[in-house]
């Protein structure tokens, strides 16, 4: 199953360039609605804002080299390690998730572009990244909504308590789900059962893609850029109004330590 | 003043939900962020802006002097102990304070009643509170004043 490149026996049944112009599609949905979602909301009208107030109480004035290094530092430190969460299993969960999806979209689209037929031969490599792809956003994501989310673990609702909330995760999860059960039953030769994950996989795509505005997709573009924000803001002096860290005396001693969140 | 959170900062990890003594900090069912969902109920005990770690809850001005730009802000930088206020003035004048953090550890100081026997009826006819004598650190019983040393006409 592993080394099977679903979309080249898909190829017999939808041309290749249909699968692209699907592809092609999603990401348009995406555009848009991302799009729509920040006229609605003003979240990046009130960003620029914020960072225009925030330039205004800045101590020091950053070179353009000072902001480049902080922005790469970010990118490195917090955004790529999604370094917000802490310390914590929630953190795994996360990055397991991001990178199992990033593998898993971006080896769908050399698979579709690049080896869409059965006549082109597919490398092993890719279609491993393919499967290991969904396999990781499958263990982040069920390991998330299963015991991680917050309604689980500090408000007390039951797992199966579905929201609003739910639709990203859970429309990402279905995708990974169905395109693995997909792969799996058109290896074994199963293809009624493969017809029918395949038409699951493509429905889970388009509520995913298409219900960006909806959903909380667009917080893989709005949380990197909050970030270097903050960090922007840090490193002027300006730090959103916050105080300056403590030049604490020896006597002020340790704190307690931050426990998990599930004291209700 | 109440309490607000900042959507962009949340990442609705749960500790202000978790610490709210009014239980008024909630998980928004749209976006899993947090949310004050009655502020008029809130203390203003500010454990929720002390306890996040993201800096996304914020002290919400008096709507007459808000606007003017002063800002009411704490980092709690558990590794030191300490717990930094910024208080930005109106004008423009700032006040910085360090104070060490002086919050219990969860379940240490709370009596486990769930684990407790139920009280009987004397108990709960009593006088004295779940934890007295024993709760007070003094020896013996609790100390107490014989009625013939009241002055009459002031307590009857």
């Amino acid at each position: 199953m592993i080394t099977n490149n679903p979309f080249s026996g898909l190829s017999e049944l939808i041309s290749p360039v249909a699968m692209q112009g699907f592809v092609l599609l999603m990401i348009g949905l995406v555009t848009i609605s991302t799009l729509l979602d920040i006229m609605h909301k003003k979240n990046v009208k009130y960003f620029f804002d914020n960072a225009k107030k925030a330039k205004k109480s800045a101590k020091i004035k950053l070179t353009s080299t000072q902001r480049t290094s902080v922005i790469l530092k970010t990118v490195v430190h917090d955004i790529a390690t999604t370094a917000e969460l802490g310390r914590g299993k929630r953190r795994v969960a996360h990055v397991l998730g991001m990178y199992g999806t990033i593998i898993f979209w971006t080896a769908s689209v050399l698979l579709i572009f690049s080896f869409p037929t059965a006549g082109i031969k597919t490398p092993a490599s890719l279609t491993i990244m393919w499967h290991v792809g969904a396999m990781m956003t499958c263990l982040g994501g069920y390991w998330f909504w299963l015991f991680l989310r917050v309604d689980v673990l500090a408000e007390a609702h039951p797992w199966y308590r579905i929201i609003k909330a739910d639709l990203f995760v859970l429309a990402l999860l279905a995708c990974a789900t169905f395109g693995l059960l997909w792969s799996y039953t058109q290896s074994s030769g199963m293809i009624e059962l493969s017809y029918l994950f395949l038409i699951l996989f493509i429905a889970s795509n388009l509520i995913l893609f298409g219900g960006v505005y909806w959903s909380k997709f667009a917080h893989m573009f709005y949380k990197p850029g909050a970030a270097i924000q903050k960090n922007l803001a840090e490193a002027d002096g300006s730090r959103d109004n916050l105080p300056p860290l403590a030049d604490a005396p020896k006597q002020f001693g340790l704190g307690i330590k931050r426990e998990q969140p599930k004291h209700y | 003043m109440s309490t607000f959170v900042y959507m962009t900062r949340c990442d609705g990890c749960g500790h202000c939900v978790d610490i709210c003594p009014s239980d008024i900090m909630h998980i928004d069912e749209t976006i899993r962020r947090a949310v004050n969902i009655e502020p008029n109920f809130c203390w203003e005990c500010y454990s929720c802006v002390k306890a996040c770690p993201n800096h996304a809850i914020d002290v919400r001005g008096y709507a007459d002097f808000a606007p003017m730009g002063h800002s009411v802000r704490v980092r709690r930088e558990e590794e030191k102990g300490t717990i930094s206020w910024k208080i930005k003035f109106r004008n423009g004048k700032e006040k910085d304070f360090v104070s060490p953090i002086t919050t219990k550890p969860w379940g240490k100081f709370i009596p486990k009643l769930a684990e407790e026997a139920s009280p009987n009826h004397g108990e709960i006819n009593s006088q004295r509170l779940y934890t007295e004598p024993n709760g007070l650190n003094i020896e013996g019983d609790l100390p107490t004043i014989s009625k013939d040393t009241f002055k009459k006409g002031v307590y009857y």
